[in-house]
This record gives structure tokens, C-alpha cells and sequence, in this order.
């Protein structure tokens, strides 16, 4: 009995050991309370909280099942589609890997979308997250770059077609355009050596550079702090001991949320991996399980989902300015949608952070906003026509509108003071 | 540059036309691959028929055989032509340069091509080969215009001409010259049907395996649910 | 712990009644459980793409050989013959066979007593279907090196009474002419004898036999 005793308290005090060895030379408890046991977030944290998690799940889930692709995979122009068809039935499990691999990047996508509506929502740009925000956009456009190299790989006809328009969109720019086209590819055509380096950028660069930034998104986070959903700031209050009355510590409360949100996700995510990995053509294209083939262009090119709507941007632009032809303004637009929410820091002019406080008009222009986003996405994968042109356009003067006009209607619309304690609702 | 992209646009444009759709009254077409008969059958059309020009050269005679259910001997026997181990690949033995010398362009791997342009366009363009002396194989076809390729399977359909008289519009009809086929027009169809079938089965030879396993994978994640819920309600019980 | 007072709306867990505190425990355990399981069956697909795909067991496949050629005291190989591993064909000669037939006090497993290393066929003092062709898997069963033939009776530099058969240069390892491992030697067992059978007269498949058929 009194051994038992005696055995109960050793294994507590060897592990109290072990933990203060580690302490003195690793911060072990120091990191696991700043970043899990003590770091509060707001408590009425609601669904789109849940995206930067997730997030992070697809992002293992595109590490690991990349990795393992890449074992099997050849970067060459003679043995890439092949590689992918052997991948897809000669390698045990092969099938699987791969359509996890491709259904996640649309997940990517469309998670990393609903994490940055999320942000411009509860004004999660704002002072003091402005660095937060501009590492998120680092992260977003690596993302970009990592699934348009990432197309090219399989080395079907789509790919190969949908990387000849991206890289010809270089050749818009004045002076160096041509040059720089063809030192992109390293050739005068897409090819085998344009295959190979997108595959090292694609498979080692630009992961290496997404973790990185993945990293000081959240050593920048857990500095700052979350925002709440309705504006509140959890750091006003707080008790005797220092700890916020309206936060929750990440363990166990916010671990035990995201948890059932990754089942959730994953079974979502999983039904399409096993049931619609092609997504209707929308995931794979149809003229992707054709070779890459130089004389040969897909009937229309359209790029992935997640990028038609700064495509369709881009095509919106039909008009020559000041002696540079439209092509040109077509990639100015194009890449200034896709840059221009990094300045929302200092565009919202707005004396509170949540769309909850603030008033009509930042709630009609962040809804126009949304509508002329998800219209441009669908125009971006029909085949042009007069009317969607001018739909287009519309949609692209919108989309500019409410960064452009923000320290405008931001200034002058009434808005509600946030609350003082976070809200349950 | 720009005018080397232009030029290959101009290139690439007759290659691109044959493949614009057609105003042809598709015939509507599901494929069934739990039908282990037809896919077998299909199997054995597409030997005979198909496989001396257009290789499968993505999968393996091995993995075929087993996943159609047709033992190995029997594959070796009936079906493998090449003189190739049935752990190979369904590659032909025509050289593709002479090939390109007798179509005008090698014939293409069919592997894939039920995912490039689905079953149902597979099934329409073999029941629309018609006769029109001026091509080059005396054929033409209503859903591929002007195909570089003779009706392989005119020994089983017979000669089909069109039925339209001349100026009709709005006119989609195919005749066939009655006893010129071995198979009456209901067999014809089977057969077209087995076959289709059958690239559909080679088109993602794992499609079952994946939903079969997919069932497994869903259904132990809404168990797992069920858990991650409890525990979830469990915690959030604490904050008010 | 009765420190902690209530903060953040959260309930100290102090404040948890033990029934409570019992089903947090068993939710935790539960969860973590079928988690587990999740996470294992995650693993299998990871797992199981790293065995030989079928491009390698195509490439593995039997093969056909005509031994008509070899003459007595010769080999055939190293050719890739079993799943790609050097085979070795050897013919031997009816004084060859005789000295296999004598007892080896320096052999390390003359009976063959390990059943791995050969089939059932092979378990004979000359590990062969026939006594005068043998067919060994080229590779030293210490580390992988291939050994070399040296079918003459003769001395030999790393034996002065060298009665002829294979010699392993990565580790001095050295086997008689059907394959048996000498005693005191790095390579603990006797070369593999693969599966085979003969087609004909002079045809053996290697690689395939009655039982893998």
C-alpha cells in the first residue's frame, strides 16, 4: 500500500524533473503557456474562426501527400504524364495520395478565401495587426505562385496551355516584357526545362518559404492577439491574476472547437476526395488528361477556380491608355486586385474594427464586393462574350470601389461603439 | 515572341477544329461498371478491334485481367496479341512513323479518353460512322467531322449511309444496309456499350476501390464526430 | 488549484463535481482512442505506397532462360532473373557433383537446414532440381555484396585448398559450388535458391514454380 503510494508520486516527480531540465535549457513551458495553456481568445469566437485552422490542417495535408507524390513523380517531358498515370495506378494507394493532393488545393483556396473574408469582416487588418495582415498577403500570394507552378506538373494539355497564357502575360509589360518571358521559361515555348524549374519552386522553394511565413503569422498573432467577432478588445478586463474575463485559453477550449471542426472538414473535405475529385471539371479539368501538346490548344483555356476571378479582371480590361496597349492594363488590374487588400490598414478609416458597428454603407460595399468577387469567378471560366465582357467590367469597378472609396464612407457613415464585453450570440 | 505565339495559334487551329461540338442529337449513355460480363466483353472488342492501333499505354494487361475477373492463362491466351508478359503495358506494336504515314497522325493512346471526352461521346462517334467516298477511308463520322480514321467496327455494324435526303435540315439520320453486318442493330449497340464500358473501367481503373473505401473513410469520420462533439459540448459547458 | 477563481466565464475545474470530471476524463480517452485509429488508418495509404508498385513486379516478372550452352564447369550470370536480383546458372561437372556428395566438416549448413534459403526441391546436398544445374541467387546473404565464380579446383589467393564456387569479395564470404556457406565466415547462411522449374530439356523458368504459379 504504502509503495503504491510512494510509486503514485515518483512518476509526477520524474516527469516535474524531466520538465524543469528541459526549462532551463529549451523555454518548453514558457512556449506551450504563451502559446496554448495562457493564450486567450475572445470567447464568442464564432465559425469564421475556424478557418486559420483549418487551414493549417490542409496545409500538412498538402506537405505530406506532396512529399510522398514526389517520390513517384518524374519532372520530365517525356516521363511527367506519365509518371502521374503511373502514380494514379501502378503505385499502391497512388490514386489516393494524388486526389488528396489536388482536391486540397482547391480546399486551400477556399478556406484561405473564407479566412480572409473573415478578416475583412471583423476589421482584422486593423492597428495593431497590420503586420499580421501583410504576412497573411505574403502567404496568400505564395500561394498563388505555389498552385500556379504546381499546375504545370502533371503535364497535361490544360497545364501546359494555362502556363504559355500566365507566362505570355509577362510579355505585356513595356521594354522588358519579351525578354523576361522567355527567362522564365528558359525556352521560347513552355517546356521541359520551364517543367523543371516550376517543379523546384514548386516542390521545395516555395513550401520552404510558406512554412516560414505560416511561422511569423502566428508568433505575430499570438503577440496581438485575436480579434472578437463584435469589436470588443478581451484585454480591457481582466481579474486579479491578470487573465482576460471574456477570453478562453486555447487548451482546452479552442483545441476542443477545432478539433470537431477538423472532423467536420475532413468529412466535407473527403467525400469529394472519394466521391468528386474532379469536381465536374472544376477540380481537374478534362483537358488535363490529354498530354501537353505544343500544337495543340484546349478548346478554352481556363484557369483553375480559385484564380478565374482576376482572370476574368484581367480580360475586363479592353481599353488602350496612353499609347499602352489594353493587355497591359489587363495585368495592371489583374495584379493590383490581387495586392490592393494589402493596403486595408491604412484604407479603413473607421473608428471601429467590426462590420457589427459599423454602418450601412461599409455593409453594402463589403456585400457589393463579395457579389462582384463570386460573379468574376464564374465569368472567369465562361468563354468570353460582349455581355459578360461588360459584366466584367462592372464587377472589376466594384471590386475597386470599396478598397478605393473605404477612407471615404468609412469616415462619414455613422457607427455604433463596439461593446465593452464580448457578446454570446 | 508574340508573332511565334501567333503563328502557333494558326497551327494549332485546324487541330482544334475537329474537336468543337457537334450538332449531332447525342444518344444518352451511362456506363456501368459493376456489369463484369460487359466489361469483359468489352475487354476482348477493344483486343480484337482497337489495340493494334491505339494503345493503352498506361495500364497493364495484369491489372486488367484481375480487376475484370478473367484469370491470368485465359489473358495470356485470348487476349494478349503482342507476344508481351501480362505484367506490361498495353502499348501497340505499330511504329508510330509509319502509322504517321498511313492516318496522317499517329493514332492516340485511348487510356484517358473517356475522362477527356466522356463515354457518351465515345458511344455516339462508333454508332455515326457513315459512307462518304470523299474521305480518305470512304468514311466520315457525324460526331468527329472528317476523322482521320476508317470504321474498325464496320465488319460488326454493317455500311451505314446517310438517311437524310439532300438540303434537309434539322435532318440526323443514319441507315444501314441491311445484312451488310454481323451483328443486328441491338447487338451493335451491346457491343458499343461493352466497349465504352470497358475505357471507361480504363480510364480511373481505381474509381471502385475509391468509393468502396470512401463508405469506410466517411463513416468512421461521422463516428469520430460523434466524439469530438461530446467532448466539444462537454468543455463549452463551462463558458456562459 | 482552489485558487483559481472563476475568470472568463470559464469554470475552474476544482469547481467540477467528480462524475463531471470522470466523464471529461472518459470523453478525452475516448476521443483520443478513435483518433488514434484514424490517425493509423491515415498512416496505411503513406505506408503501403512504398512497397514495389506494379511497374516493379512487372519488371520482377519470371524469366525464361535457355541453358543448352553451358557446359560443365561454367556459369551463366550474374543475369537479372528473380525480381531483378543477379541470378547465377551454374553447370557442374560429375567430379563436382561427387564432392558435393562427400561430407564437409567445414561447411556451416550442408543439410540445408534453413527453409527459407531454398525450396523444398532444392533441399538436396546439391540445392537443385537437377543435381547438375544449380541456380543460386547472386547475393551474399551477409550485407548484399555479389559474389564471384570460381569454378576451378585450384588455389586461389584467399584459399590456398579452394575445391571451387563462389567467393564474395565485399567480405571474404565463401560458398561451395551448390551455394553452402564455409564455416567462419561473415555470411551466416547459404546463397537463396530461387523459385524455378523446367519448361523443357534446356528452357528453365526462374522465378515461377509449381507453388507460385
Amino acid at each position: 500500500m504504502e509503495q503504491t503510494q510512494q510509486a503514485k508520486r515518483a512518476i509526477p516527480r520524474l516527469w516535474g524533473g524531466l520538465v524543469d531540465w528541459v526549462d532551463d535549457r529549451f523555454p518548453a513551458t514558457e512556449t506551450w503557456n504563451y502559446h496554448l495553456a495562457k493564450y486567450y481568445a475572445p470567447k464568442n469566437h464564432n465559425f469564421w474562426y475556424l478557418m486559420g485552422w483549418l487551414a493549417m490542417v490542409i496545409l500538412v495535408n498538402q506537405l505530406l501527400t506532396g512529399i510522398w507524390l514526389t517520390m513517384s513523380y518524374v519532372p520530365s517531358g517525356d516521363g511527367a504524364f506519365a509518371s502521374v498515370e503511373y502514380i494514379m495506378r501502378d503505385v499502391e494507394f497512388g490514386w489516393l495520395l494524388r486526389y488528396l493532393h489536388s482536391t486540397g488545393a482547391s480546399a486551400f483556396f477556399l478556406i484561405v478565401y473564407l479566412h480572409m473574408f473573415r478578416g475583412l469582416m471583423y476589421g482584422s487588418y486593423r492597428k495593431p495587426r497590420e503586420l499580421l495582415w501583410l504576412i497573411g498577403m505574403a502567404i496568400y500570394l505564395v500561394l498563388m505562385a505555389e498552385g500556379f507552378f504546381g499546375y504545370l506538373l502533371p503535364w497535361g494539355n490544360m497545364s501546359y496551355w494555362a502556363a504559355q497564357v500566365i507566362v505570355s502575360l509577362f510579355g505585356a509589360i513595356p521594354y522588358i516584357g519579351p525578354d523576361l518571358m522567355e527567362w522564365i521559361r528558359g525556352d521560347f515555348l513552355v517546356s521541359e526545362i520551364t517543367l523543371n524549374r516550376f517543379f523546384a519552386l514548386h516542390v521545395v522553394a516555395l513550401p520552404l518559404a510558406l512554412v516560414g511565413l505560416v511561422f511569423i503569422h502566428i508568433v505575430a498573432l499570438h503577440h496581438v492577439g485575436s480579434t472578437a467577432p463584435d469589436g470588443a478588445d478581451i484585454k480591457k478586463h481582466k481579474d486579479a491574476t491578470g487573465k482576460p474575463l471574456d477570453g478562453i485559453p486555447f487548451w482546452p477550449y479552442t483545441v476542443t472547437h477545432d478539433v470537431h471542426a477538423t472532423v467536420v472538414f475532413l468529412f466535407i473535405f473527403c467525400a469529394a476526395v472519394f466521391y468528386a475529385p474532379e469536381m465536374g471539371g472544376y477540380f481537374l479539368e478534362k483537358p488535363n488528361f490529354e498530354m501537353a501538346n505544343p500544337l495543340k490548344t484546349p478548346e478554352h483555356i481556363v484557369p483553375v477556380w480559385y484564380y478565374t476571378p482576376f482572370y476574368a479582371m484581367l480580360r475586363a480590361a479592353t481599353y488602350p491608355l496612353f499609347g499602352v496597349p489594353a493587355k497591359f492594363w489587363g495585368l495592371v488590374v489583374m495584379f493590383g486586385a490581387i495586392a490592393i487588400p494589402a493596403l486595408l490598414p491604412w484604407l479603413d478609416r473607421s473608428p471601429v474594427a467590426s462590420i457589427r458597428s459599423k454602418a450601412l454603407a461599409s455593409k453594402w460595399m463589403l456585400g457589393l464586393f463579395v457579389v462582384s468577387f463570386l460573379i468574376l469567378g464564374y465569368l472567369g471560366i465562361t468563354p468570353p462574350s460582349p455581355v459578360a465582357t461588360a459584366a466584367a467590367q462592372i464587377c472589376t469597378v466594384l471590386y475597386f470601389a470599396y478598397f478605393v472609396l473605404m477612407p471615404w464612407y468609412t469616415r462619414v457613415e455613422k457607427t455604433k461603439p463596439p461593446p465593452d464585453r464580448v457578446t454570446m450570440r | 515572341m508574340i508573332a511565334r505565339l501567333v503563328l502557333l495559334a494558326l497551327i494549332a487551329c485546324p487541330a482544334t477544329a475537329w474537336a468543337v461540338e457537334t450538332d449531332w442529337p447525342m444518344e444518352p449513355m451511362s456506363p456501368n461498371l459493376e456489369d463484369a460480363p460487359s466489361l469483359q466483353r468489352g475487354f476482348k472488342l477493344y483486343a480484337n478491334y482497337c489495340l493494334g492501333c491505339h494503345s493503352l499505354r498506361f495500364q497493364r494487361y495484369e491489372r486488367t485481367a484481375d480487376d475484370l475477373g478473367i484469370p491470368h492463362d485465359v489473358a495470356v491466351d485470348e487476349l494478349i496479341f503482342t507476344g508481351q508478359k501480362i505484367g506490361e503495358l498495353m502499348t501497340t506494336a505499330m511504329d508510330p512513323e509509319s502509322a504517321k504515314a498511313w492516318f496522317g497522325a499517329p493514332p492516340p493512346d485511348l487510356t484517358m479518353v473517356s475522362r477527356v471526352r466522356g463515354p457518351e461521346w465515345i458511344y455516339n462517334y462508333l454508332k455515326t460512322f457513315y459512307l462518304d467516298e470523299s474521305r480518305p477511308f470512304g468514311v466520315n463520322n457525324k460526331v468527329f467531322e472528317n476523322v482521320g480514321m476508317p470504321h474498325a467496327l464496320i465488319d460488326l455494324q454493317g455500311v451505314a449511309r446517310d438517311a437524310c435526303p439532300p438540303g434537309a435540315e434539322d435532318c440526323h439520320q443514319l441507315a444501314i444496309d441491311s445484312g451488310s453486318g454481323l451483328l443486328t442493330a441491338e447487338q451493335y449497340d451491346q457491343a458499343v456499350q461493352d466497349l465504352v464500358n470497358f475505357l471507361h473501367y480504363v480510364g480511373e481503373p481505381t474509381r471502385q476501390a475509391r468509393e468502396r473505401l470512401g463508405i469506410y473513410v466517411l463513416g468512421f469520420l461521422a463516428f469520430l464526430g460523434i466524439f469530438t462533439y461530446l467532448l466539444n459540448r462537454e468543455y463549452w459547458k463551462d463558458v456562459h | 488549484m482552489s485558487t483559481e477563481s472563476a475568470v472568463g466565464g470559464e469554470t475552474p475545474s476544482a469547481a467540477l463535481s467528480p462524475a463531471n470530471r470522470q466523464r471529461r476524463y472518459f470523453l478525452i480517452a475516448a476521443t483520443a482512442t478513435v483518433g488514434g485509429v484514424g490517425a493509423v488508418g491515415a498512416a496505411i495509404p503513406f505506408v503501403q505506397s512504398w512497397m514495389p508498385s506494379a511497374k516493379a513486379r512487372a519488371a520482377g516478372a519470371p524469366v525464361t532462360l535457355d541453358i543448352g550452352k553451358l557446359r560443365p564447369g561454367e556459369m551463366l550470370g550474374p543475369i537479372p532473373a528473380w525480381r531483378g536480383k543477379p541470378v547465377f546458372v551454374v553447370r557442374r561437372s560429375d567430379e563436382a557433383l561427387e564432392r558435393l556428395q562427400q561430407a564437409n566438416p567445414n561447411l556451416a549448413d550442408p543439410e540445408s537446414g534453413n527453409p527459407e534459403m531454398q525450396p523444398d526441391y532444392a533441399r538436396n546436398p546439391w540445392r537443385s532440381r537437377r543435381p547438375e544445374i544449380g541456380i543460386y541467387l547472386g547475393l551474399c546473404t551477409h550485407l548484399g555484396c555479389s559474389p564471384k565464380f570460381y569454378g576451378m579446383v585450384q588455389p586461389e589467393s584467399f584459399d590456398a585448398n579452394w575445391q571451387g564456387g563462389f567467393f564474395c569479395p565485399c567480405h571474404g564470404s565463401r560458398f561451395d559450388l551448390a551455394g553452402r556457406v564455409v564455416k567462419a565466415v561473415p555470411a551466416p547462411d547459404n546463397l537463396e535458391v530461387p523459385p524455378y522449374r523446367f519448361a523443357s530439356e534446356n528452357t528453365v523458368v526462374i522465378g515461377e514454380d509449381e507453388e507460385t504459379a
